[in-house]
């Protein structure tokens, strides 16, 4: 980045991270079907080496040795690969809160960096030897984002995993602390910018908005439940973004601004489409609380007759249906029922019946969980549709099976106002000729509501594990 | 690639806007761009979406690359360095754990079109 540089070389560098952030963005577009996915994703793969090459071949990078460099990417390069290749598809959640978690904290430092060596980031305003204005307001947001994308996803992860417990952890006067903790953040910012050497008690203005930023990212998370953690992923996902950008202004790097543009739009739509499929707002998820006070609610279970059936039962009802369509929830995952559920699907096929699945937004614990662990499973994806593809063909439907999924078939959201769940969109499972219920018990889901479908006149519940009742299922087909 | 605070950016060419200005130009676009592109992604696509942005958002190892390549051994350099490796495991991982999902995909196997799926 020194002034010696000729301007034909800034150009092509200039060129290249223009070069990659189009890449980048044919990577998304790929997306947009299963058959030019992995097209898109070779893109992002080139889209990323391009934006390396072309920074590792800044003079002021390359005339200093790469040794280091090249065993800092190598060694974050080994762990990457290692996990990527061992994560069980039903981990991807937590995976991707830890990754969002390394996005953050690489931005704060990158922040931080350029807050101790301006020059090498050809921030310095000659004239006065200070940051220049605005990337003072750039790379302290930049910190900011990145502060409180980490400590948010890290919070994520240990939920996801299960190291900490899903319930909602809910502090007196929490809305307070959170408002006062950013005005204090806010605070640092204005007074960073207005003069870089602002200090309070002897420190620099600018760890103090780092240091705000981790604590309130911990904050935000920590009231939010199990339930609402789709939610909070997507939103992580676009607050990585959000930094990323940040830190591309004080860069001026376009590979970084488009990508961090990309990035967080997209995590805003997840979170859109999250919320939508739970019917909640986005504040109310932010605001945190739900999937803990509810659970009380479920105890006015009424003792209502359920119709039990076995796997004997269930073989003879879906031999003689012309059309199954099957409603896979995370339960399903969890047993680990994927497998057995494709095979029964391959047996039922060769007798002729037709076998779709329905898929609801919020199925798995992020957007798109459940058609990856389908796929995983291989169940062909033209085979799975989305809610609102389907939603109108159970009615024409010999049997819904039901395997692991409860909350989102649940009549009560379209018919019981008082209902926590009303207004949400479910599957109208209830409509086909016979559902098929596999569940453990009568117990209510996740969101602690009975549903009523349990007790509805075409239901048969087959009740146990969730692969066990499959494979016995799958045996009696035989 | 030397930037100015807003103002006086534009000394030298009287007529073009500050730099900033134009980053913010490319970043509200970009938007834009994204907000089109991540409509039109398939929602049985939206983990192995989240997992590739995740990917690409890494792009801030250039930043991490220009922190650790100044002179000598200073703070601002280690905390590069360690933004390279952290930024890395997320490129290497987030990348290849795409592939992987992606390549599980697969067509219902069509009946006489050659392809033996399954079985």
């Amino acid at each position: 980045m020194s002034a010696m540089q000729s301007q034909a070389f800034i150009d092509a560098t200039a060129l290249a991270y223009l070069a990659a952030a189009v890449l980048f963005i044919l990577a998304l577009r790929g997306l947009s079907s299963p058959e030019t996915a992995r097209r898109g994703n070779l893109a992002g793969m080139l889209g990323m080496l391009l934006a390396v090459a072309a920074t590792i071949a800044q003079p002021a990078i390359f005339a200093h040795g790469l040794l280091p460099i090249f065993a800092a990417i190598a060694a974050g390069g080994v762990v990457g690969l290692v996990i990527a290749r061992r994560i069980p598809m039903t981990a991807m959640p937590q995976l991707v809160a830890a990754f969002h978690s390394l996005v953050g904290l690489a931005a704060v430092l990158v922040a931080s960096a350029a807050f101790l060596h301006p020059a090498s980031f050809g921030i310095l305003d000659a004239a006065t030897g200070e940051i220049i204005t605005a990337s003072r307001i750039e790379m302290s947001l930049g910190s900011a984002i990145g502060a409180i994308t980490f400590s948010g996803s890290v919070i994520a992860f240990l939920k996801l995993q299960g190291l900490m417990s899903g319930a909602p952890i809910l502090l007196p006067r929490r809305h307070l602390i959170n408002l006062l903790l950013a005005l204090f953040i806010i605070a640092g910012i204005v007074a960073f910018v207005g003069n870089e050497q602002a200090a309070l008690a002897g420190i620099p203005a600018f760890w103090w908005v780092t240091a705000g930023s981790f604590v309130i990212g911990f904050l935000l998370i920590i009231p939010i439940g199990g339930a609402d953690m789709p939610v909070v992923i997507s939103m992580l996902n676009s607050y990585s973004g959000w930094a990323a950008a940040g830190i591309g202004f004080t860069l001026g790097n376009t590979a970084l601004i488009v990508t961090g543009a990309l990035v967080g739009s997209s995590g805003a739509i997840l979170s859109y489409i999250m919320c939508k499929g739970m019917n909640r707002s986005f504040l109310s998820v932010i605001a945190g609380g739900f999937g803990g006070e509810d659970a009380a609610a479920a105890t006015a279970r009424a003792d209502r007759p359920v119709k039990a059936g076995s796997a004997e039962d269930a073989a003879f009802i879906l031999k003689n249906a012309g059309s199954v369509i099957v409603v896979p929830g995370y339960g399903m995952a969890v047993a680990q029922a994927q497998h057995a559920l494709r095979e029964m699907a391959d047996l039922l096929k060769k007798e002729g019946v037709s076998v779709k699945y329905a898929i609801h937004p919020v199925a798995g614990r992020m957007p798109g969980h459940m058609n990856v662990l389908l796929a995983e499973a291989n169940v062909p994806y033209d085979e799975v549709y989305e809610l609102e593809d389907i939603n109108n063909e159970f009615a024409q439907t010999d049997v819904a099976f039901v395997i692991g999924a409860n909350d989102v078939t649940n009549p009560a959201a379209k018919t019981d106002p008082s209902s926590p769940i009303y207004g949400m969109p479910v599957l109208d499972v209830g409509k086909a000729k016979t559902v098929l219920f596999v569940k453990r018990s009568l117990s209510p889901g996740y969101a602690g509501v009975d549903n009523p479908l349990f007790y509805q006149e075409n239901t048969m519940m087959l009740f146990g594990d969730a692969k066990k009742m499959v494979e016995e299922i799958v045996k009696n087909l035989d | 690639m030397m930037f100015t605070i807003l103002g006086v950016a534009g000394a030298a060419h009287a007529a073009m806007p500050s730099p900033v200005i134009q980053q913010l130009t490319v970043f509200v676009l970009a938007v834009f761009v994204g907000y089109y592109v991540v409509w039109s992604v398939t929602p049985a696509l939206h983990t192995p979406l989240m997992s590739v942005t995740n990917a690409i958002s890494s792009v801030i190892i250039v930043g991490a690359l220009l922190a650790a390549g100044g002179e000598g051994w200073t703070t601002a350099q280690i905390l590069g360095l360690v933004a390279i490796a952290l930024a890395a495991v997320n490129i290497f991982g987030g990348f290849a754990v795409t592939q992987r999902m992606l390549a599980m995909y697969k067509k219902k196997p069509r009946t006489g079109s050659g392809q033996d799926g399954k079985e």
